[in-house]
């Protein structure tokens, strides 16, 4: 079925440009336009089709059900959630006070908060479109579980010491009254087929023009990649999976901010071009998910032994992740 | 005349929700006095965890995103 984006690309690079298929210049074009049509045929669809079915999820619901829910089960939902709630990155800091004074424990809040940038419908789309179905399962497997075990740790080594005191306090109030709250929560509003549809209309434009750029860029720099990198240096230097690649892959993630947006099309081209899937991987996580921005927003609620905690918990599981990816490839 | 507060921790959207509110103010000759509240703490205390939203007068009256005109129209009534 998207074999119609590669002869879309082909004529109008080939036949319309009339550049040859054998120069890097043909070579990347083809590449660009291939991977933005498809890119954006597939985001309009789906976004649309996923509003719909997810029209009457919101963070207030999500967290009235996190407040019922055992703790064991609590981190794996938490994940799941963020996984699948849509919300501005901005609304971030309001969502973790929302939660922490709903008593919900901090390591299934920041379950969420972790899980969310890695993992969400557009990101899952393109990693189908990209790279198949074998490797977006990978993808959100391991997403879920740096959410879940980083949770899990968090409230392990009792990380809510160190959170803001006016932070820690609604905490503590919000767990003992967590038994009122959830008797008197309402259930979720059912919404009609035309509300759905009202909602799944504004969220795909919504989307679309927050995010097209990002596709454009990082489809602009996959394709450079693609087509400019020499064949081979990537594989020559960095193809065997030298242990220090994914540290460093990492640390150069973390001054790079994107969202998973416009990181996988870099991803793509990275992984053509030779790069051992668990560096892309490690590379690609903490571009997404370790960046200053967000770490300064937090340092609003967490003290910075917290914040330095966590930074530290996402850039060891990124490399773990990388290696282990590196060392079992050749296995799969 | 009213005290609107626009919730939000300072991103492109709240600050198009205070201008919107702002313009629509000016066209119906309604006086107000809108400002932008950054502050976790006082986010929290309105409940609010989806931004940016409006409280007008201490009534919180939306949240999660920017409001469309006829509501602020509403509100402003």
């Amino acid at each position: 079925m998207l074999g119609i984006f590669t002869d879309f690309a082909s004529w109008l690079t080939y036949n319309i440009l009339g550049l040859s298929p054998d120069t890097k210049l043909g070579d990347a074009i083809h590449f660009f336009v291939e991977d933005v049509s498809k890119i954006f045929a597939l985001l309009i669809f789906m976004i649309y089709v996923i509003a719909l079915m997810r029209a009457s999820l919101n963070v207030e619901t999500v967290r009235d059900y996190l407040a019922r829910k055992h703790r064991g089960i609590g981190y794996f939902m938490g994940s799941s959630f963020g996984a699948i709630t849509p919300f501005c990155s901005c609304s971030s800091i309001p969502i973790f006070l929302g939660f922490t004074s709903a008593g919900i424990p901090l390591g299934i809040t920041m379950s969420f908060l972790i899980t969310s940038p890695l993992i969400n419908e557009v990101a899952i789309l393109l990693l189908i479109g990209l790279l198949g179905w074998k490797f977006t399962a990978l993808y959100i497997l391991i997403g879920m579980a740096v959410g879940i075990l980083g949770g899990l740790f968090l409230d392990t080594i009792k990380a809510e010491r160190w959170l803001q005191s006016f932070a820690a306090k609604a905490l503590a109030k919000g767990q003992k009254n967590s038994q009122e709250l959830t008797d008197t929560t309402s259930e979720a509003k059912k919404l009609s087929l035309k509300e759905r549809h009202q909602f799944a209309k504004t969220e795909s434009f919504e989307i679309f023009g927050r995010v097209w750029k990002w596709v454009i860029i990082g489809v602009g720099l996959g394709a450079a990649l693609h087509g400019f990198v020499p064949d081979g240096w990537i594989q020559e230097h960095l193809g065997d999976g030298q242990w220090w690649s994914v540290p460093a892959a990492v640390l150069l993630g973390i001054p790079l901010y994107s969202n998973a947006t416009g990181v996988i099309p870099v991803m793509e081209s990275l992984i053509v071009n030779g790069l051992p899937v668990g560096t892309t991987l490690a590379f690609c996580m903490s571009t997404v998910a370790a960046s200053f921005p967000e770490f300064i927003l937090l340092k609003q609620v967490m003290q910075w032994k917290l914040l330095a905690i966590l930074f530290a918990l996402l850039l060891i599981a990124f490399t773990l992740i990388g290696w282990l990816f590196n060392f079992f490839t050749p296995f799969l | 005349m009213k005290i609107i507060k626009v919730l939000g921790s300072g991103c492109a959207k709240c600050i198009k929700t205070a201008e919107l509110i702002e313009k629509i103010a000016n066209e119906q000759g309604v006086s107000v006095s809108v400002y932008k509240e950054a502050s976790p703490e006082a986010i929290m205390s309105y409940g609010v965890m989806s931004t940016p939203a409006v409280v007008i007068d201490e009534t919180l009256v939306h949240t999660g995103s920017i409001p469309q005109t006829s509501q602020v129209k509403e509100w402003l009534e």
